[in-house]
């Protein structure tokens, strides 16, 4: 057996396994009543669109990462996971009305990327020194999502990366410089 | 007994239309390997699969999927993995792969100790998802038991398979590189896969400062095609390591893409899927398996099937479970079982531990393409002497490659230079992981349970394997030394665990039935036949003596190929 894959797999991203990787372990029921609806994808889209915006290469938007979100959250997270992710949507968008009084939809790109940097900051300070016990903070899971989401894309293998379904061959030792798109 | 009630709707059509020269159960890589050697040599031959049928190119449903065409981004939702914790721990599982394997409720065992038993019950079986490693075995391998102290010998030596090795090797494709190191032997190689730069690294440091060998492992990829594959209407591998999806090229070797539809080619074979094998049938006046009772799982009606001989290739512990449910006045605790061994002396490989490093530099260094390989630090232990705490030998499956890029070491993690630098390749990564050797200990068993069946009726598995002191401490050497190999080659931040995952998750179940000379000990002969009812052979995992360190899969395909070849000189001579 190759564990190339699941190696890879765990690298992937943010490092450490993803939230909802492991929820199977603590045993919680399924449940019909969804956590999130298919009209919170434009919001959570704006939020994934300000993590990875449109550049030379397509942005989260575009990628419709914001759907991926709600269904990930469904689907793969737990009950309690959903909750800290839900209660996120609305943390983000009381502190953009409590900055500059109008909401996170409503306040400019600038204005957006300036919160979620700060709020960035926060998650990692907190990440860093939380016990193991304790959830993940709910822009870690928006973040990690919003990459598996955009590099799972096909704008995002395809522009934003070097998509290769069918290599032909593998060449172990090439040059690389900085700045060339990782192989997907 | 629950297969009692059995008799009284039995449907037998009559045994002429239901007879056939072999019968082979099980159509995984063993099996694949018994119906092309059989239907070769110009016997009718029946293969009975458990699952559903799977034929190349027609029941790869994801094989040429893109990412974003896996709803979840290739993960399992959180109500199927609550419903299957068990499989969705296999290696490799996916949206990508689950239908290759089982659902945890449809085929429940009974395990006393922790053991995750994984399956892939289809035409195909597990050679569709497996690992491709196909190093072969050394002469110490065989030996080491006996001469070290921990176990039975087997009844045959290196020299006995080397050129059932070859004339596998030949056929399925093995890519690799000749080394000529005596704890892995070399074979009829293609061409191997590169090693990266950083792999190239790791080989010259552990060269140097342990005098240790990392070499390209030896994979089933076809990397040039040989005749003998376009024959097979496989091509050369295409570097995509998608390979668990089925691969629309053959560039990896299974069952389905080679050795089925070349034993269906003779005109000789018939496959019967959704065929649950609920016994063998052996007659008391000839002395001699007869047939094979089966289930079929759609009608429920049980078939007998009758046979000259019979070829037990179910995977490791089905094979056992089959064989302990085999009951007569003659064998009333199973076919072949007077030595009372059947089901014991079950082992495994130990996968607990892994270790890895970031490798510093090499940052203008990149690889092309998808490396489906991996390299393998040859056993360095217990080869021709006991010279550790404990025994046994391991191979060391490594490999390097460029992770995703790290966030501390970006000014911006949000914004559009954050995404530009996600989409390039990050620092590269080395890691390791153990393939151990276990010992064979009676106490480690499997047999059939006294009240539960499963939903044919047949008595669930009763697993109750585990671990001992010998596997802790190898697990703690190899981490000690890999750690210090690291370390040598300039790793930082190394990681290193012990996962204690219980066994089953190596997929490399072996035993219950193991191979030797005296029948008082062990249950098959030199030739995999039961010593005490030779028209049948057992040639999966089921077999083996001793599990050695290598990945045992190309060591069933040879034993299969040699016992086919020996039965039938034997049908010719009229002795079977």
């Amino acid at each position: 057996m190759t564990r190339k894959e699941a190696v890879q797999y765990i690298s992937l991203l943010l490092g450490g396994s993803l939230v909802g990787a492991n929820s199977f372990l603590a045993g919680c029921k399924a449940t019909d009543k969804k956590a999130l609806h298919g009209d919170d994808s434009a919001y959570l889209d704006e939020i994934a669109e300000t993590i990875l915006p449109e550049t030379k290469t397509p942005g989260a938007k575009a990628a419709k990462v914001g759907s991926f979100m709600v269904l990930m959250v469904n689907d793969c997270y737990d009950e309690k996971e959903q909750a800290i992710f839900r209660e996120g949507m609305q943390k983000i968008n009381d502190q953009a009305k409590s900055k500059s009084g109008k909401e996170f939809t409503a306040i400019t790109p600038q204005q957006r990327h300036e919160l979620l940097v700060q709020i960035d900051n926060e998650q990692k300070q907190y990440m860093k020194n939380k016990k193991e016990e304790e959830p993940v903070h709910y822009f870690r899971m928006m973040k990690e999502l919003t990459l598996l989401g955009y590099f799972t894309s096909e704008p995002g293998c395809t522009k934003a990366k070097r998509y290769m379904p069918v290599p032909g061959k593998y060449i172990g030792c090439v040059p690389y410089t900085k700045g060339e798109k990782a192989i997907v | 007994m629950p297969g009692d009630s059995l008799k009284a709707n039995l449907n037998t059509k009559g045994v002429q239309q239901n007879s056939f020269d072999a019968i082979v159960i099980g159509s995984g890589i063993s099996g694949g390997w018994a119906a092309k050697e059989l239907c070769e040599a110009g016997l009718k031959t029946l293969v009975l699969e458990r699952g559903r049928n799977v034929v190349h190119n027609k029941d790869y449903p994801t094989a040429n999927k893109a990412p974003w065409e896996f709803p979840h981004a290739n993960r399992m939702t959180k109500e199927f993995i609550d419903a299957n914790p068990l499989i969705t721990r296999a290696a490799g599982f996916g949206e990508d792969t689950a239908h290759f394997f089982i659902k945890d409720n449809d085929h429940p065992y009974v395990q006393e100790k922790p053991f995750n038993w994984v399956r892939g019950y289809q035409v195909g079986g597990k050679s569709l998802t497996w690992g491709r490693a196909c190093q072969r075995w050394s002469p110490f391998e065989f030996t080491a038991p006996e001469r070290l102290g921990y176990g039975m010998n087997w009844p045959i030596g290196y020299d006995d398979i080397a050129p059932w090795y070859s004339h596998v090797e030949k056929f399925i494709g093995v890519c690799g590189n000749k080394d000529g190191l005596e704890s892995m032997p070399d074979g009829e190689f293609l061409p191997p896969f590169d090693l990266n730069c950083v792999e190239q690294h790791m080989q010259k440091t552990i060269k140097e400062h342990f005098g240790r060998y990392l070499v390209q492992g030896r994979w089933a990829h076809v990397t040039e095609a040989k005749e003998i594959h376009t024959q097979q209407g496989r091509t050369r591998c295409q570097s995509r390591n998608l390979c668990m999806r089925g691969c629309p090229f053959g560039g990896y070797f299974s069952s389905v893409s080679s050795t089925l539809p070349w034993a269906e080619r003779t005109g000789n074979l018939t496959i019967r899927p959704f065929s649950v094998v609920h016994s063998i049938i052996y007659d008391e006046k000839q002395g001699k398996a007869i047939g094979v009772r089966v289930i079929d799982t759609n009608t429920k009606q049980a078939i007998e099937y009758f046979t000259r001989i019979i070829f037990v290739n179910a995977s490791a512990l089905n094979s056992n479970l089959i064989l302990l449910h085999s009951t007569s006045s003659r064998f009333p605790d199973g076919l072949g079982n007077d030595s009372g061994l059947l089901g014991k002396y079950v082992m495994f490989h130990n996968y607990r531990a892994f270790a890895s490093a970031d490798i510093e530099g090499f940052e203008d260094k990149y690889f092309w393409g998808k490396n489906p390989t991996e390299t393998i630090i040859a056993n360095y232990r217990n080869l021709h002497k006991q010279d550790t705490d404990y025994v046994g030998g391991f191979t060391t499956f490594s490999g390097a490659y460029r992770s995703t890029p790290k966030e501390e070491d970006m000014e911006e993690t949000i914004g559009g230079s954050y995404k530009d630098e996600m989409g390039e390749p990050g620092p590269w990564g080395v890691y390791m992981y153990l393939q151990g050797e276990t010992i064979a200990k009676e106490s480690n068993h499997v047999r059939l349970s006294k009240d539960k069946t499963d939903q044919w009726g047949i008595p669930q598995l009763v697993t109750s394997v585990g671990y001992d002191d010998n596997d802790d401490k190898m697990v703690k050497d190899f981490l000690e030394q890999s750690v210090a190999m690291l370390e040598k080659a300039g790793g930082k931040n190394i990681f290193h665990n012990d996962s204690k995952q219980p066994p089953g998750l190596d997929i490399h179940e072996m035993g219950g039935c193991r191979m030797g000379k005296d029948p008082k000990t062990s249950l098959l002969n030199e030739w995999n036949q039961l010593h005490h009812c030779k028209n049948v052979f057992v040639t999966d995992g089921a077999c083996m003596t001793s599990t050695g360190n290598q990945s045992p899969s190309i060591l069933y395909m040879a034993l299969t190929a040699r016992a086919v070849n020996h039965a039938v000189d034997e049908m010719k001579k009229k002795n079977l």
